[in-house]
């Protein structure tokens, strides 16, 4: 049986299903049930300096984009950090850790950036017997207006200066959440770690208006006939979340840095992707939001069972795992040569694959063959370029099958080829390295 | 004496006067804005749709749905009229379990079709609710048609002949117009009046007028028609209906189906209607089945439909006699008629004889079986009145198996004449096929009046 426990920068849970810092943790009622439901740990909802709370919009907060049967596919806040009383949530978050110690409980903080404002709390949190901080880098509305959250994560340099100030400031280990909100992720991780963080976790939302009410030309979620843009999360960011996690876990300067992944996990295998390309552990939101805490028995139930069937005993045969893969352009092997093939027993012939060749493509699958409505790829004219297998409505039905080395490719005639060969080394390319002749 | 439905003989109101309305409800409850969003979702936007092409009126239905799907369901009715101005009709009465349901994707791919009928009402429903007209005609060509008959047929002509221009005259021999959506369809397939909500939709666009009581063969002739209009087509139907060729078929309570259905759909009342205790149906298609299961619905106790041949045979789609058998209706196969059986003139019962084929013909075994009936409906088919086509001098049209033919533009062997629907050779006997002939006879018949369609 696999072994899912998790140990991240020293905290461990029994699990590496951790809440990210949002309404799912906001209390000790939430987490009491979420722990009770099996989640390995939670980041508290983020608690912001002494003082009045925060308030938050009295209308609708969220915003949604949703898929067939109204699936929701991406979800959008304009929520701030907590708005309850610093010292009720200390209160709460040591009598839950009380209650729970075999879970993870970490804080999520986001004060000025003033190193007195980090050094007051810090003491504070410690004092719960938390396992660590996080450090709310990424809220990317409302927060960021006052100075804090994205507007911090967005300049390496307040990064690196407040994970120091944290790090000289308290025992407890350190992660820094960073904002997509930036064009390369890999500065602010690699401030963070300059900084001295124990980790990463992201990603944080992302700044989007999710539509438009054409009655009224309102951005939503709309307050009063207003809208500001909101942070997007939920199924539809993970791409752009996996993608990050892996620029920072390949990258030289912060390679071995251990990161949270977040960003649309909704199932064990989003999970088991995200560790695969680097992540040690994961946070869920939207997910949790959507369905409710019980989804944490599928996760678990379903990791262990992929692991199981893979032989992978503890997680730390999956971490990172696809990591090496994960490689620029440049790289890719251009005699790599693969052909669309379409299952004629599965195919319900819908012609989807068709039209979208067709009209978009390259003119490779077939409408009708001898009066018939049939739909079978044209090897000379496919480009192997898996538009077809992404529109096909039946799983399994078109399968990308590589040639075999040898084989002769009909679309140009040549003959595949065993040897490795990239773009650096292509004869098209003005900038290739020619081999010396 | 026995009361209600044990009633002997032929008599009314054989339940409970509430029973009535729920028996004769919507068949297939319209779907709400919920339902048509979760289905119109599941439609995959085939390429050259499989179902497209089986609707005789080639409505673009994939483009129909994602416009329901994207919440406008007006340009989806839009859509839908383009091809089929009676789709709000079609959609409840077409079989769509044998035509664009039946290629549906999702039925190859797991059995369960997207519910293409139902969403087509859910769009033509929502623009006939609003009132909305689609279509302005285009400025008077001047020129006048005559069409006789305003079922589907005539009705779907007259449109496209208005809205091209045309000024159009439908001479009808019944005081209602719709046809058979008005006297013949089953009751609970288009219930609150829509067959006439359609007519007066359909007739909004202007330059169609409708002469009710109005009989070819009686009070005009072809000849006459073609001399005073530009050009004419027929849509009549089928008036006439096939005799059973049994003994003793002129007994009391040996009636025509569709006359009965006829009454029953014209009956504001229900309960005043009789209807037999034991009631046998001689047929085997849509007819035998909504008499059988209509009969069924007024209280009848027991309903038998004789079918002379197997039951792939039957014209009445599986899901139709699905639907009669749960409706508690029997259908018995390989019997055919032989002599009805009569008490002092009533009908008593019917002796019907076992058939089998043999080398692909069909003949009696010499087996007998005696089937108790107080009413017996005949339902084995109607045929064209030719007799209305008569008292045109040498200008009646060439006929084909007793039904007008006409050619791919649906004219006639007369020049000036067109014709469509189930009186024509080679007509399917529905009613969107009826639709399709009569928009296309029209655009022939725009096509021949200007000069390829133009003024
Ligand atoms: C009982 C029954 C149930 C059916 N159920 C279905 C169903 O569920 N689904 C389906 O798709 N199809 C069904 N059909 C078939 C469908 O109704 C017909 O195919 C369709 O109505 C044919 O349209 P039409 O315009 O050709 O003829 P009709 O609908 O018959 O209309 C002909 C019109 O012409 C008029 N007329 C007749 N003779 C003359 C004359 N001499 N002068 C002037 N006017 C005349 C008639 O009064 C009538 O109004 C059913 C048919 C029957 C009989
Ligand atoms: C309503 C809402 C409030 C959030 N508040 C916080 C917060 O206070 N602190 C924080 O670090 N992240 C906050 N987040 C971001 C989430 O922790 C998480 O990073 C993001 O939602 C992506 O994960 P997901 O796709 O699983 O939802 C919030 C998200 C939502 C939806
Ligand atoms: S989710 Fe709860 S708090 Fe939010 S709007 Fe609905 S009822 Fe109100
Ligand atoms: S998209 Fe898939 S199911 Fe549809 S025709 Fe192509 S191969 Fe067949
Ligand atoms: S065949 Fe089915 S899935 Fe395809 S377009 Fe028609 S209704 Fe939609």
């Amino acid at each position: 049986m696999a072994d899912i426990r998790n140990n991240f920068v020293g905290i461990k849970s029994p699990n590496p299903f951790w809440l990210a810092s949002a309404p799912p943790t906001d209390k000790a009622y939430n987490v009491e049930r979420a722990f009770k439901a099996g989640w390995g740990g939670v980041v508290w909802k983020t608690l912001g300096e002494e003082g009045p709370p925060v308030v938050n919009v009295n209308g609708p907060r969220y915003g949604a984009i949703w898929g067939a049967d109204r699936r929701l596919l991406g979800l959008n806040n304009i929520e701030l950090i907590t708005d309850r009383d610093l010292y009720l949530n200390l209160r709460e978050i040591k009598q839950v850790k009380k209650n729970w110690p075999d879970r993870a409980i970490v804080v999520s903080l986001m004060v000025p950036c003033e190193e007195q404002a980090w050094k007051a709390i810090l003491p504070l949190v410690e004092e719960t017997g938390a396992d660590g901080i996080e450090l709310n880098f990424g809220c990317p509305h409302g927060m960021s207006e006052r100075g804090m959250g994205s507007a911090v994560g967005q300049v390496p340099e307040y990064v690196e200066m407040v994970v120091r100030w944290c790090k000289a400031n308290t025992r407890m280990p350190v992660i820094t959440k960073l904002t997509p909100n930036i064009t390369d992720v890999r500065k602010p991780a690699r401030a963070a770690h300059a900084g001295g963080t124990d980790a990463v976790s992201l990603i944080n939302t992302i700044n989007s208006i999710t539509s438009v009410d054409l009655d009224d030309f309102a951005p939503e979620p709309s307050i009063d006939g207003k809208g500001t843009h909101g942070g997007y999360c939920g199924p539809a960011v993970k791409p752009i979340a996996m993608n990050m996690v892996a620029e920072i876990a390949r990258d030289p300067e912060t390679r071995g840095l251990p990161i949270s992944g977040i960003g649309g996990i909704t199932t064990w295998r989003d999970a088991a992707e995200f560790m695969a390309l680097g992540a040690g552990n994961v946070q869920v939101c939207t997910a949790a939001m959507t369905y409710g805490f019980k989804i944490v028995e599928e996760m678990i139930s379903g990791l262990e069972a992929w692991m199981d069937a893979k032989g992978h005993r503890t997680l730390d045969d999956v971490i990172g795992r696809a990591t090496p893969n994960v490689t620029d352009w440049q790289f890719l092997n251009l005699n790599y040569i693969a052909k669309a093939r379409i299952d004629q027993d599965a195919c319900i012939k819908c012609g989807r694959c068709h039209i979208a060749c067709e009209d978009t493509s390259h003119q490779a699958i077939t409408a009708v063959v001898d009066g018939q409505r049939h739909f079978e790829v044209i090897e000379a004219e496919c480009v192997g370029c898996n538009l077809c297998v992404n529109v096909c409505p039946v799983e399994g039905c078109i399968t990308m099958e590589p040639l075999a080395i040898g084989a002769v490719d009909e679309r140009t005639g040549q003959n595949v080829s065993a040897d490795y060969a990239n773009w650096t080394t292509h004869p098209n390319n003005p900038a290739a390295k020619v081999a010396a002749e | 004496m026995a009361t209600g439905q044990f009633k002997d003989g032929i008599a009314a109101g054989r339940l409970e006067p509430a029973r009535y309305s729920d028996n004769f409800s919507d068949l297939h409850p319209p779907l709400d804005d919920h339902e048509a969003l979760v289905e119109a979702d599941r439609c995959y936007f085939c390429y050259d749709a499989p179902c497209m092409q089986a609707c005789p009126t080639s409505i673009d239905i994939p483009m129909f749905i994602r416009e329901i799907a994207t919440g406008n369901p007006i340009g989806s009715a839009k859509t839908i009229f383009d091809q089929n101005i009676l789709g709000g009709m079609c959609a409840r009465v077409c079989p769509t379990e044998t035509l664009c349901e039946e290629v549906c994707v999702r039925e190859t791919a797991e059995g369960k079709p997207v519910q293409i009928g139902r969403l087509q009402r859910y769009a033509t429903d929502e623009a006939m609710r609003q009132g909305k007209q689609f279509y302005e005609r285009a400025a008077s060509s001047g020129k006048k048609i005559a069409v006789v008959g305003a079922g589907p047929a005539g009705l779907a002509c007259a449109h496209r002949l208005a809205v091209n221009g045309h000024d159009v005259v439908i001479f009808e021999a019944r005081p209602k117009a719709g046809g058979l959506n008005e006297y013949g369809i089953a009751a609970y397939k288009t219930v609150d009046g829509f067959a006439q909500a359609e007519v007066d939709y359909v007739t909004a666009v202007g330059g169609i007028e409708i002469r009710y009581g109005q009989a070819l063969g009686r009070d005009f002739s072809i000849a006459s028609l073609s001399g005073e209009y530009d050009a004419v087509f027929l849509g009549m139907g089928l008036a006439g209906v096939n005799a059973l060729r049994a003994d003793g078929e002129d007994a009391d309570g040996v009636e025509n189906a569709v006359e009965f259905i006829a009454e029953l759909r014209q009956a504001s009342d229900l309960g005043k209607l009789p209807v037999g205790r034991r009631v046998v149906v001689i047929g085997g298609g849509m007819t035998a089945i909504d008499a059988a299961i209509q009969s069924k619905l007024l209280g009848s106790e027991d309903v038998t439909i004789c079918y002379r041949r197997g039951k792939e045979r039957m014209n009445a789609s599986e899901y139709e006699q699905d639907l009669a058998a749960a409706n508690g209706v029997t259908i018995r196969h390989w019997l055919q008629p032989k002599k009805v059986i009569a008490d002092k003139g009533k009908v008593t019962g019917i002796e019907l004889e076992y058939t089998a084929e043999k080398d692909g013909k069909l003949a009696g075994t010499g087996e007998t079986l005696t089937l108790a009936a107080d009413q017996v409906f005949k339902a084995i088919g109607q045929k064209l009145e030719a007799g209305a086509l008569n008292g045109s001098g040498n200008a009646a049209p060439e006929l084909e198996g007793g039904r007008i033919k006409v050619d791919d533009e649906r004219r006639t062997s007369l020049a000036k004449v067109w014709a469509g629907g189930d009186c024509i050779a080679g007509g399917e006997d529905l009613t969107v096929s009826a639709v399709a002939h009569g928009r296309d006879a029209a655009e022939s018949i725009h096509r021949s009046l200007t000069s390829n369609g133009r003024a």
